[in-house]
């Protein structure tokens, strides 16, 4: 239980009369002015140089991994398109060819305009295919070019991998063509 | 015909025709590089770097500026009054531009087998003070017309607004002027600027912001107001009024708004450095100087010492926040007000014992602020702030689970 005297009342300060005339106040705000002039600029001239990113964290496009096979990682479980805020992700799942799991996507579609670049999907994806890249000026002339298919993530991902390697968790154990997990 | 050309260029009126050629490009060019320099400082006061994509630093913004206006769509609102709303915009930077005649910009120019130097003045008015409070108060038409013209309450109000504003800002700006008028006992600006030429113990010169420091601020205060710049920008107040009085302005009818603004703190400027930082007078230098290089040399000075005014307008726009419209009319009326009265009082008195531009003018000056300064603190007469007559403020807010 709060008490009255608890409350800490706070009112405009009380200025006096010299205080009141605004002299004082008005020359120190013109110093505080002043002296930014001075001071180092802070604007990033972007297409001449760039913030450095931070590779791990930022969230740009997306793109969906490959496996140390070269196919594509995801398994088409729906944990991303369920998380989707933005429900811009659209899976179209199919039986695997491969003996080591059961489905993979034949349709892996992102609405890139449409995403909020959340990472959710990222966080919710349990075999780290999808994943968000540093790479963030994408254009496009029209909105279905920007609707990113599953060829075109998995170019995102060969353009990436140096960059930001996979990670490859161990928790799916592929081993279909008999290559070494690494 | 050319003959006639030739001769009236070695007289006052050529030399006056030329030089008007030379001025209003020249002001122009300056307007269009204080919105500029408007930019630039506005960003390094803020840690940026401002425009510098358009020519190198920049410097071609002005011009891209200028091709964007005169090439966007211009549309009139519905229910507009045609003739008003049209004029309004040449208004406000016809007045602003009218106060540059009688500005004199570097002194006098004698040149070689001429009996009487040629004044480097547009105009040299005998009453060229009393021109400059004439067409300075003029301003204020293009901004109410256009507030009226728009139909648009919100530019309805911005043109009240700057209609109040001005009314009250200009007794204080008259009474300030009004002090030097009568120290100097000259109205010709050329003439008020030769008095100041002089120096004090050979190296200060007497310029008048030494001896009258506060009817100098007060002016300055009033001719912010009188230019609708910031803190005193009321009449385009964005986050009340949209734009003000020219929301339903825009293309190359603003752009003339917004120079008849610069323009305007250009002629301001030059007014008050020719009042109280001796216009043309280059410190240092004694006399005046009528030879071509001297008074080229005199142009010069004039230009660094406006622009330094234009830097500090802007300085201040984008340091201090905007007043409360009752705040505005509560500093004129119960601030500058009394103590430009008391100021022109004590010139008064100082000419009755014949004293006048000398150390008194000071001493009388720092009397009436201290004066002032008793008299506020000691009465709590609050000039700004929360005014005595209303209730305390209680700012406790209850939170939940305490008892208030």
């Amino acid at each position: 239980m709060i008490k009255p005297e608890d409350i800490i009342r706070i009112g405009p300060p009380q200025l006096d009369g010299v205080g009141r005339m605004y002299f004082g106040e008005i020359a120190r705000g013109l110093g505080i002015t002043l002296g930014h002039l001075f001071k180092k600029k802070k604007t990033v001239q972007y297409p001449e140089e760039e913030r450095p990113l931070r590779v791990q964290n930022y969230r740009g496009v997306h793109r969906l991994n490959r496996d140390p096979d070269e196919r594509v990682a995801c398994v088409s479980c729906f944990m991303c398109s369920t998380a989707c805020p933005a429900h811009c992700i659209h899976i179209e799942a199919g039986e695997s060819p491969w003996p080591d799991r059961e489905k993979y996507p034949v349709k892996f579609e992102i609405d890139e305009l449409r995403c909020i670049y959340c990472g959710m999907c990222e966080e919710a994806c349990p075999v780290d295919a999808i994943e968000l890249t540093t790479e963030f000026d994408i254009v496009g002339l029209t909105r279905e070019e920007m609707v990113f298919d599953k060829e075109k993530l998995l170019e995102v991902y060969d353009q990436t991998k140096q960059v930001k390697p996979r990670k490859n968790p161990k928790i799916t154990g592929y081993s279909y063509t008999g290559k070494p997990q690494q | 015909m050319v003959d006639w050309l030739v001769i009236q260029f070695h007289t006052q009126l050529g030399f006056s025709i030329v030089l008007l050629l030379v001025v209003i490009p020249a002001v122009l060019t300056g307007v269009g590089y204080s919105t500029y320099f408007e930019r630039k400082v506005s960003a390094w006061l803020q840690d940026r770097h401002g425009p510098n994509r358009a020519g190198p630093l920049g410097l071609l913004q002005p011009v891209a500026d200028g091709v964007k206006f005169l090439l966007k769509e211009d549309f009139m609102p519905a229910g507009a009054d045609r003739p008003l709303y049209i004029l309004a915009p040449m208004l406000s930077m016809g007045i602003a531009m009218l106060g540059l005649a009688v500005i004199p910009w570097g002194g006098s120019y004698q040149p070689a087998g001429l009996a009487e130097p040629l004044q480097v003045q547009v105009a040299g008015l005998d009453i060229g003070l009393l021109y400059l409070l004439a067409v300075g108060a003029l301003g204020v038409y293009g901004v109410v017309l256009a507030g009226w013209s728009s139909n648009n309450k919100y530019a309805f109000y911005g043109g009240l607004r700057a209609a109040a504003q001005m009314v009250s800002y200009e007794i204080p700006l008259g009474l300030s002027i009004l002090v030097i008028v009568l120290a100097s006992g000259q109205l010709r600006l050329e003439n008020i600027v030769e008095q100041q030429t002089a120096l004090w113990w050979g190296f200060l010169p007497q310029w008048n912001i030494f001896l009258h420091p506060v009817s100098f601020i007060i002016m300055f205060t009033c001719v912010l107001a009188e230019t609708n710049r910031a803190p005193f920008d009321l009449a385009e107040c964005e986050q009340e009024l949209v734009g003000g009085f020219h929301t339903e302005y825009n293309a190359m009818k603003w752009a003339m708004f917004f120079l008849g603004e610069y323009t305007h703190m250009i002629v301001g400027s030059a007014f008050m450095v020719c009042l109280f930082f001796g216009g043309w007078h280059v410190p240092g230098l004694a006399a005046e100087q009528t030879t071509l290089w001297g008074v080229l040399l005199q142009l010069a000075v004039m230009g660094a010492k406006i622009s330094i005014f234009i830097f500090v307008f802007m300085w201040i726009r984008w340091t201090l926040p905007r007043f409360r419209f009752d705040q505005l009319m509560r500093l004129c009326w119960k601030g500058l007000l009394p103590v430009s009265l008391a100021l022109a009082l004590v010139v008064v008195v100082e000419l009755f014992f014949n004293v006048p531009r000398s150390y008194w003018s000071l001493i009388g000056e720092v009397g009436v602020v201290a004066v002032a300064l008793v008299a506020v603190s000691l009465f709590r007469i609050p000039v700004t702030g929360r005014q005595w007559y209303l209730p305390d403020l209680d700012n406790r807010t209850p939170l939940r689970g305490g008892s208030v």
